[in-house]
């Protein structure tokens, strides 16, 4: 029996899992995926949020500024790149101007410091290729970019580099609390926890439900977004906001901490919790209202399109309570939820605290976690000095994102391991430059197969379904 | 100090390599990625290569051989496994390797012969979801013939350029159905042979002014939306349809990689994606030569062959004489055409110039004007986009001073 | 009298060559540009013929590519390509090598040299 099973291994279920690793306890996370980070975590703006946007007095507004504060030091204990590069809320006229002193005061209620209102001419010196049309802007120095995946990856593989486990492909279907235990199971397999946290993300309201309570319904809300080259990551050098209007939230524009350019998302409310499809039309419209805020945009740039699902909660707020002794749930964390989640991980130990889990800290947690070695990132010395000392690191796989063979295998054996091509894409940036796998990826499903120990046509994009393959030539395939 | 380096081992680097040899140059390097000379000839298992050059029928790694077999016997050495990370403007090469690491090497002379890739999905912004099953068709080809591996059993094939169409026989003859090929545009962009021997001879049809609008399914693609589009190639509402299939191949056009030669500051053409050259295939830097498909996306290895040993011949005169350019002269193109190679000269020669045509053209009049007179008409029955032309430049009809520009007139538009 | 238009497949310029025929006479042959193209169009008439690639499993698991080293009977391509799919080829191998004699009026040769891994 494990002392807490954390339901999802996205980055609430991620930072949790970490903060708790810090004590005595036996840990599981339960992910349906193949992989950690694979649900709402892998495909979202990746900002983290100064903290201006959330209504006075809600735990979106509290968790968000505490976890903006955070987030730096966390994101340096596990090695994941966080740039602080501030934030402009630009506005086009008047009644823009009078949204931005609002979102300026709301700010500096919710605790957010270090805002400005700026004029136009101030804005176009930070940002020379925003519009001529920008008026004015909000801007918030403490507004930060991550990438959401490497963040709650790296989150778990420090859980469970200091003894929490990740079972992949558990797609809990069943809870039962018997003589204070809960047993939950999927179709093939079952654990048992005295305590559960439900960071199910999209499906929290069906996990909780599992376990009885049915007061959490989640709405999926379909954001599609546009990546651009590397060669278009300077054309901002701050996240671009506009002003929120009757017209909607617009979208944003920000370089990402890759050095990429990303452009969404789109807000659309579905019924569909599968449904990660873009759209023509979504993909024309971030089109056009970026445009609209750029002197020009490099449309033949776009190197990608994807489409997240953010889980709009009931409430309005972040979803933080406990239904019964020992099960709490982490539900309706969208925007700002990434900013929060640290704050969200330490607002839930203390609730757990509450319902009298025993939290000793261990002697031994190691909160750091190494960054992984990026060939394109270091010096030729060290880049030699990996050679000499296993010389697939001088083996460069992806050509357009330099990574060598090393990094490959040392993602497929680290914490959480990599185990499809998208979990390599994901640790290692293989696959996802210009020519987006075009050229490595059959040399990526060798790595993967031979590391594996499967046969080449076994290796999966995402798990389960999605081989690369369906069979091999001349072994029946022409039957 | 090497005297030359070559960058890629594919054909064009082969060639470059023993026209450098012929011509003098004795101390030549040549640095591939791959663990085997050829690039992506030992993918091309196909026939059809090699006519203009050996006279005969010959498939990828056949043609790879005739030239890796005189590179082994000349002793020219290659680097296999081995990236190059960056050029400088002054020709410092920096690479990988797993036995050597990271090393530099200044040359006296460099040949980019780096090839080109396929454009990706990401670039045309098909709408849908993100499952396995996707692949470039020249991905799906080294899967096929080098990784014996079937991507699928029923394939949707959007894009009529060659390697599509020799991938749709390629799939049929693995047992898989095609079920169409999607062609944006009117007309394909693959040879006529092609489309006769890799579709007419398998009854996969070939579905002109259509295009792939959606794509479905979760883990593993299930199935695609297609619909005709209109002039504009926008998709028509009306027209759309549900083709299920485990497999979608894309095969919608290659870019020159020119990231190196971006590094060594070399200037660029745009219409091309490839360096702006003299008629030596001389780039804007002194000592730099490009050739083969970095330089301009060929139809036939055969051209990259023969543009290759112009470079390998040049950069050897380069290293032996350093020549000071005679002349500096551009060539205009028409909005007919869509660019020459060279697109500059530097020297009163003889030599070819090719270029490239936007549309379909028939009983075509190409003339070579000096400062707006004809000095020069030829007559071609038919040009298309997607084979490329050629015509005579001579040695009179370059002088300093002169401006010249390449025009057609059709007496009919296709 | 009959007529047929036909894509010349013998060289990249894929002339479009038009064959006239009375039965299984034929009076006319046009639109070649080579000697070539008037024997290909000939023989699409009267016994389509293909040069068949493709690949052949080999003893250590993988692949080598090999072809037809003649054109074969149009219409047996598949019978070919099963007949291949049911053999192995030991290796090493070189190029050129006869690896399946006298299928269809041809050979199956190897295009490439393959070392034993």
């Amino acid at each position: 029996m494990y002392d807490i099973a954390i339901i999802g291994a996205g980055v609430v279920g991620g930072m949790l899992a970490r903060a708790l690793s810090a004590y005595d306890l036996s840990i599981c996370i339960l992910e349906k995926e193949h992989d950690a980070a694979a649900g709402t975590t892998c495909a979202n703006s990746g900002i983290v949020h100064a903290g201006y946007d959330a209504p006075e007095g809600s735990l979106k507004a509290r968790l968000n500024v505490q976890g903006s504060l955070m987030m730096e030091r966390i994101a340096g204990e596990l090695g994941v790149p966080y740039r602080r590069n501030g934030s402009l809320v630009i506005g086009f006229g008047e009644e823009d101007r009078e949204t931005i002193r609002k979102l300026y005061l709301r700010g500096l209620s919710n605790g957010v410091s270090g805002m400005q209102i700026l004029e136009g001419v101030r804005v176009q010196e930070l940002e020379p290729d925003l519009s001529d049309c920008v008026t004015c802007a909000l801007y918030a120095p403490s507004c930060a970019i991550i990438c959401p995946y490497e963040l709650a990856i790296a989150a778990v593989g420090n859980a469970m580099d200091n003894g929490a486990e990740l079972f992949c492909n558990f797609e809990v279907k069943h809870i039962e609390k018997k003589e204070g235990v809960f047993e939950i199971s999927s179709d093939t397999q079952s654990i048992s926890a005295a305590y559960v946290v439900n960071a199910a993300g999209i499906h929290g309201d069906e996990v909780a439900a599992m376990a009885g309570d049915s007061s959490i319904r989640l709405r999926p809300r379909r954001g599609e977004y546009l990546l651009l080259d590397r060669e278009c990551g300077s054309l901002v050098s701050h996240t671009i906001f506009r002003t929120p209007s009757e017209r909607g939230k617009g979208i944003l524009i920000t370089p990402t901490v890759d050095g990429n350019l990303l452009l969404g998302p789109t807000s659309q409310d579905t019924e569909d919790k599968e449904d990660f499809s873009t759209t023509a039309s979504g993909l024309e419209r971030i089109l056009a209202l970026a445009g609209e805020n750029l002197k020009s945009l490099p449309y033949n740039k776009v190197i990608t399109s994807f489409c997240g699902l953010r889980a709009v909660g009931n409430t309005g707020d972040f979803i933080l309570t406990s239904p019964m002794q020992g099960f709490v749930n982490a539900a309706g964390i969208e925007s700002p939820g990434l900013s929060a989640a640290p704050a969200i991980a330490e607002y839930i130990v203390e609730l757990l605290k509450k319902q009298g889990m025993r939290l000793r800290r261990k002697e031994d947690f190691q909160p750091i976690r190494e960054p992984a070695y990026a060939f394109r990132n270091a010096s030729p010395e060290e880049k030699n000095q990996w050679i000499r000392r296993d010389k697939s690191y001088g083996r460069v796989v992806c050509r357009c994102e330099t990574v060598t063979e090393g990094e490959i295998i040392a993602a497929i054996r680290a914490n959480p391991p990599a185990r499809d091509l998208d979990g390599i894409k994901r640790r290692t940036r293989a696959q996802m430059g210009r020519c987006q796998g075009g050229f490595c990826m059959p040399y990526l499903a060798e790595i993967l197969a031979r590391e594996l120990g499967i046969p080449y046509e076994a290796v999966t994009k995402s798990g389960a379904g999605s081989e690369i393959c369906t069979g091999r030539t001349k072994e029946g395939s022409r039957e | 100090m090497t005297d030359l380096v070559i960058i890629g081992g594919g054909p064009a680097g082969m060639s470059a390599a023993v026209a450098a040899y012929e011509s003098g140059v004795r101390d030549i390097l040549m640095l591939e990625r791959d663990e085997h000379l050829g690039g992506i000839l030992q993918q091309c298992i196909h026939n059809g290569f090699g006519l203009h050059r050996f006279g005969e029928e010959l498939t990828g790694p056949e043609y790879a051989w005739k030239y890796e077999k005189i590179i082994q016997e000349l002793g020219i050495p290659v680097k296999y496994r081995t990236m190059v990370l960056s050029v400088t403007p002054g020709r410092i090469i920096t690479a990988a390797n797993e036995e050597e690491g990271i090393f530099s090497i200044q040359a006296g002379a460099v040949i980019l012969c780096m090839g080109c890739r396929e454009r990706p999905r990401g670039a045309l912004n098909i709408a849908g979801t993100r499952p396995a099953g996707i692949y470039s068709a020249g991905t799906a080809q080294k899967l096929v013939n080098q990784k014996g591996c079937l991507p699928g059993r029923e394939a949707v094939i959007l894009g009529s350029g060659d390697i599509g169409l020799i991938m749709a026989r390629r799939m049929t003859l693995e047992g898989a159905r095609v079920k169409a090929v999607c062609e944006l545009m009117p007309y394909s962009g693959g040879l006529a042979r092609n489309i006769e021997q890799c579709l007419r001879d398998f009854n996969i049809p070939l579905l002109l002014s259509h295009t792939v609008v959606q794509i479905h399914g979760r883990k593993r693609i299930e199935g695609v939306t297609i619909a005709a589009v209109d002039e504009n190639r926008k998709p028509l509402e009306d027209t759309r349809e549900y083709i299920p299939c485990d497999t979608l191949l894309l095969s919608v056009g290659l870019i020159p990689e020119n990231e190196l030669s971006l590094m060594a500051g070399i200037e660029m053409d745009p219409v091309t994606g490839g360096a702006l050259v003299d008629q030596d295939r001389q780039t804007s830097r002194e000592g730099i030569f490009a050739c083969g498909n970095v330089l301009h996306v060929h139809d036939l290895v055969d051209f990259v062959s023969q543009e290759a040993e112009i470079a390998g011949r040049s950069a050897a005169a380069y290293l032996e004489r350093k020549p000071k350019p005679e002349l500096s002269l551009s060539l205009a193109v028409d909005s007919r055409i869509r660019y020459t190679v060279p697109q500059r000269i530097t020297r009163a020669e003889d030599f070819t110039v090719f270029f490239r045509v936007r549309d379909r053209y028939q009983n075509v009049r190409l003339n070579l004007l000096d400062r707006g007179n004809v000095i020069y008409t030829a007559r071609k029955p038919r040009m298309t986009p997607g084979e490329m032309e050629s015509i005579r430049m001579r040695k009179e009809f370059l002088h300093q001073g002169a401006e010249l520009k390449l025009e057609l007139e059709p007496e009919q538009k296709l | 009298m009959t007529e047929r238009k036909i894509t010349c497949i013998i060289c990249p310029m894929g002339c479009s060559i038009t064959v006239k025929s009375e039965g299984a006479r034929i009076t006319e042959i046009s639109g070649n540009t080579c000697r070539r193209g008037a024997a290909y169009a000939e023989a699409e008439i009267t016994h389509p013929e293909r040069t068949l690639t493709t690949t052949m499993r080999c003893d250590n698991g993988e692949r080598l590519p090999v072809k037809t080293d003649r054109p074969i009977p149009k219409e047996k391509m598949m019978d070919c390509m099963e007949l291949i799919d049911s053999c192995t080829a030991s290796l090493p191998v070189s190029i050129g090598d006869i690896l399946l004699a006298d299928v269809f009026g041809s050979n199956i040769v190897a295009t490439a040299n393959k070392q034993e891994s």
